[in-house]
């Protein structure tokens, strides 16, 4: 297809979106990450059953954590999309990394 | 299991506020069962304390340890190596681990990061509801295993009051009324001849109305 997206956004590959654990997204905030998306498999076809319902739910704590803290809960998102919608990855890759730059550099970043 | 609940950020972010070497300490029984203070939410609520004292543009540097236990002596020793690194200890142990550390650094604050709230058990998976309020003088032979002292709001004896309405209640709906679940094992038991028996005044000077309490084994003394 050979569909492009924007470069900023850099992949971590898990086996699952039930992999990815709270800790995980804060450290990626912590080492300076404007924002951190969850691309799932679509609800009810995840191949271990609800990794990406645990996910989801993961996001929804993330975010009330994020705002608690000053980050912004809106820096964190969750989208469920079949392997076969590339189309649909780009696009998505588009989406949030408009809305991030709307919000601007996370809070907490680092001085380099 | 102790049941405890993570205080809200803003008042754990207000103690800390003349801190910049904290020591964050988890707990590795009650507060790990009930995913309120173990390994996993001590590393949770450290990111949340630098995200935000970074924002603030005051960074701080925590030092994240959990504790087999914070009620014995030999794992709150293992704490002495390191612990005069740090300005403050921020405890997510129960209220028991909290003061027990105290007890042992004299010259280290140990702030409370969770409000510890009940004994209980685990409903199911991520709902905790309290079972028993440590009254020094068990009568669950006598209400067949439900607690009227910690189940029903008002610890009556000879219930149910005039509140409970459909095994609810009054205090809250959503709350099941002890007496009802007692009358209805009574019932399952066929024993409600025993429901019948007025029992009398309790005697809480078991409970904390003696003030604290104490256990002691000669036996096991070294
Ligand atoms: S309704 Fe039942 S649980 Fe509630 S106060 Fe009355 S007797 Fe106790």
């Amino acid at each position: 297809m050979r569909l492009s997206y924007p470069t900023n956004v850099k992949i971590i590959k898990v086996p699952c979106t039930g992999r990815v654990d709270i800790t995980h997204v804060l450290k990626a905030f912590e080492d300076g990450a404007d924002g951190v998306y969850l691309v799932g498999c679509l609800e009810g076809d995840c191949h271990y059953l609800v990794g990406n319902i645990r996910a989801k739910k993961r996001v929804e704590y993330l975010k009330h954590i994020l705002d608690e803290c000053g980050v912004g809960g809106e820096r964190v998102a969750m989208y469920n999309m079949s392997s076969a919608e590339g189309q649909r990855f780009a696009e998505v890759a588009r989406e949030m990394t408009e809305k991030i730059r709307t919000l601007g550099p996370n809070p907490a970043k680092k001085e380099k | 299991m102790i049941v405890a609940n993570r205080k809200p950020f803003e008042e754990i972010i207000e103690m800390l506020k003349p801190y910049s070497k904290i020591l964050l300490l988890g707990c590795n029984e009650c507060v790990t069962v009930c995913a309120t203070g173990g390994s996993k939410e001590v590393a949770v609520l450290a990111s949340e304390i630098r995200l935000y004292r970074q924002k603030e543009g005051k960074p701080v540097e925590i030092g994240e340890v959990t504790l087999e236990r914070n009620c014995d002596p030999e794992y709150v020793e293992s704490l002495k190596p390191f612990i005069h690194d740090y300005e403050v200890v921020l405890s997510m142990a129960c209220g028991c681990g909290i003061q027990f550390v105290g007890e042992h650094y004299r010259d280290r604050l140990v702030l409370p990061a969770v409000n510890t709230t009940f004994y209980g058990v685990t409903e199911e998976h991520g709902v905790w509801t309290e079972r028993c309020q440590g009254c020094g003088n068990c009568i669950l032979h006598k209400t067949l295993g439900i607690c009227p002292v910690t189940r029903c709001a008002k610890s009556i004896f000879n219930g149910p009051c005039g509140g409970s309405q459909g095994g609810k209640c009054e205090v809250d709906r959503d709350i099941p009324c002890a007496w009802h679940l007692i009358v209805d094992r009574y019932r399952e038991l066929n024993m409600m001849d025993k429901y019948l028996e007025i029992q009398p005044m309790k005697d809480w000077s078991t409970s904390r109305d003696g003030g604290p309490r104490k256990r002691v084994r000669e036996d096991l003394k070294i």
